[in-house]
């Protein structure tokens, strides 16, 4: 079972598990944050695994930065990224010279493994073949149903969206292909009537 | 098929003899209109009143999903089997009037994957026909590997190889020639679907190669439409209807309760599609749970049962039909 705590929440919002070695010919794993620990317990476990593992890794919007302990894990190959968008291509690249048989992991923040899912798709493989671990912080990310910009790390309800400053309520709702939640304008019908925001995700 | 839309009328069109053991037939609306739009992995439900027993087998469209003039079949002929393909073999012929289901896809291309990787044994071939003609029309990358028997029966072996070039393999089992599945699975780029149709040995085999190779489950595919077994004769209580039956050795406990008037619903026939799903009410005794529909979870409880092909042993079955 997860380690996070969720909330109640409609079916179709995504729900992840904890990670555990598969079988395969190689193993690539990518993590955010604190997502970092999921990964050092695998390994740590699964000594056998390390020779064909890779790890792309990017700290966390919180400054929560883990590289040196998975550094010290002894991976074939460990990349660390800035961000997750500087990271994409390596994937991508990664994910292109790739054989069947490899076992995707990811762990740490939502909005990270969702991006990790929709790029395993983008290669053909079906959504169920990613392993998902949450861990760290539950932050959003959002797409402004509106203007289309997606806002990364929101922790309030609602919030400004970043891109045309409407003021959006967070749903529950997330999009697959967009590896987002969506946020829909909480003034639409009453303008001006915006609620105080409280801070929802943490 | 029993839910809702209309059958096909069509008068046979073709017969060819393909090999000692595979017959085609090609079918063609009675009133020459176009055949409904199908895609590769269909099957039909094909109708045959064998002197006064309705059989209703499911074969697969092996013609091309853009002739919508006709559909094409090929039978196996089966010896052992309960009657269906000797009757297609030894009775139809051009010009017979015969009733078609509508196309029903439930082997169908996932559209996602970046290949597509076809192993088929035998008879097993021909959805893979209508398949590699509509990948071949979207241009989808693709390769055949085809294990027969031997040369005399590999079925359209001259016909796909002239067509497809290097991407169809043919194994013969008579020179001891055997797909290499481990090296073949292990070779494939990242994103490619397997699609496996053929005997039961066959199937079980790739699925479990390809999950011990790694392979996500749903990127691993087959279609195995499954003969209504023969056994022992058993009786059944039909709640809704309030009918009391009997189901014949021979007799699939569908055909029972169709032979008694009651509509019930189907689309596969041969245990696949879930459709026929019914309710048990009471069981007293043994389904033999014959399908590839239900979970161990709900095989074990025996509160549903699939018509098409399970069975019953015991003293009382009741079932909400
Ligand atoms: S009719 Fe398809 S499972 Fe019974």
């Amino acid at each position: 079972m997860t380690k996070t705590e969720f909330e109640p929440a409609i079916p179709s919002r995504p729900s992840y598990g904890v990670l555990s070695p598969g079988i395969g010919s190689a193993h690539l794993f990518v993590a955010d944050g604190e997502g970092a620990d999921a990964v050092c317990d695998l390994l740590s476990a699964a000594d056998g695994l390390k020779a064909a593992s890779h790890i792309i890794y990017v700290p966390g919007a919180n400054g929560c930065d883990k590289s040196t302990a998975l550094q010290a894990l002894g991976v074939a190959q460990f990349h660390r990224s800035p961000s997750f968008a500087a990271a994409l291509p390596r994937l991508t690249k990664v994910l292109a010279d790739a054989h069947m048989g490899l076992q995707i992991y990811t762990a740490g923040t939502e909005g990270l493994m969702a991006q990790v899912a929709a790029a395993a798709q983008a290669a053909g493989l079906p959504y169920e073949a990613v392993q998902m671990e949450h861990r760290g912080s539950l932050a959003r990310r959002v797409q402004c149903v509106h203007c289309k910009g997606v806002t990364e790390n929101v922790t309030l309800d609602p919030f400004q969206c970043s891109h045309c400053g409407l003021s959006l309520f967070v749903r529950d709702h997330f999009s697959r292909r967009l590896a987002a939640f969506q946020g829909v304008c909480i003034d639409a019908e009453d303008p001006g009537q915006i609620p105080a925001s409280v801070e929802r995700f943490k | 098929m029993s839910v809702g839309a209309p059958k096909i009328p069509v008068v046979v069109a073709e017969v060819v003899a393909v090999n000692d053991l595979i017959k085609r037939f090609r079918f063609v609306r009675r009133d020459g209109g176009a055949m409904p739009v199908f895609s590769g992995g269909a099957h039909v439900v094909v109708e045959m009143d064998d002197h006064g027993t309705r059989r209703m087998n499911p074969y697969s469209l092996m013609s091309h999903p853009a002739d919508s003039a006709g559909f094409e079949i090929s039978v196996r002929r089966d010896e052992a089997g309960r009657g269906g393909s000797l009757y297609m073999h030894n009775h139809v012929r051009v010009g017979m009037e015969m009733v078609l289901s509508q196309p029903v896809n439930l082997f169908p291309l996932d559209a996602r994957a970046k290949k597509h990787l076809l192993i088929a044994g035998g008879i097993g071939i021909t959805p893979f026909v209508a398949q590699m003609a509509q990948l071949q029309a979207m241009g989808g990358r693709f390769e055949l590997h085809y294990s027969v028997r031997s040369p005399a029966l590999g079925a359209y072996v001259d016909r796909l190889r002239d067509h497809y070039g290097p991407r169809v393999h043919v194994y013969h089992d008579e020179f001891g020639e055997k797909i290499d599945l481990a090296t073949l699975l292990k070779s494939q780029p990242l994103g490619t679907h397997v699609y496996v149709c053929g005997p039961k040995g066959m199937i079980a085999w790739v699925h479990a190669t390809a999950r011990a190779m790694g392979w996500p489950d749903r990127a691993v595919h087959s279609e195995e439409f499954l003969a209504p077994p023969v056994g022992q004769a058993f009786e059944v209580q039909l709640a809704a209807s309030g009918k009391s039956i009997t189901v014949q050795p021979n007799q699939s406990l569908l055909e029972a309760i169709e032979a008694a008037g009651i509509e019930a619903p189907y689309l596969c026939r041969g245990g696949a599609c879930g459709q026929c799903e019914t309710d048990v009410l009471r069981c007293d005794g043994i389904i033999e749970h014959n399908d590839h529909w239900l979970t161990d979870d709900q095989k074990a409880s025996n509160t549903k049962i699939m018509p098409c092909v399970s069975r019953f042993r015991g003293a009382a079955l009741i079932l909400d039909r």
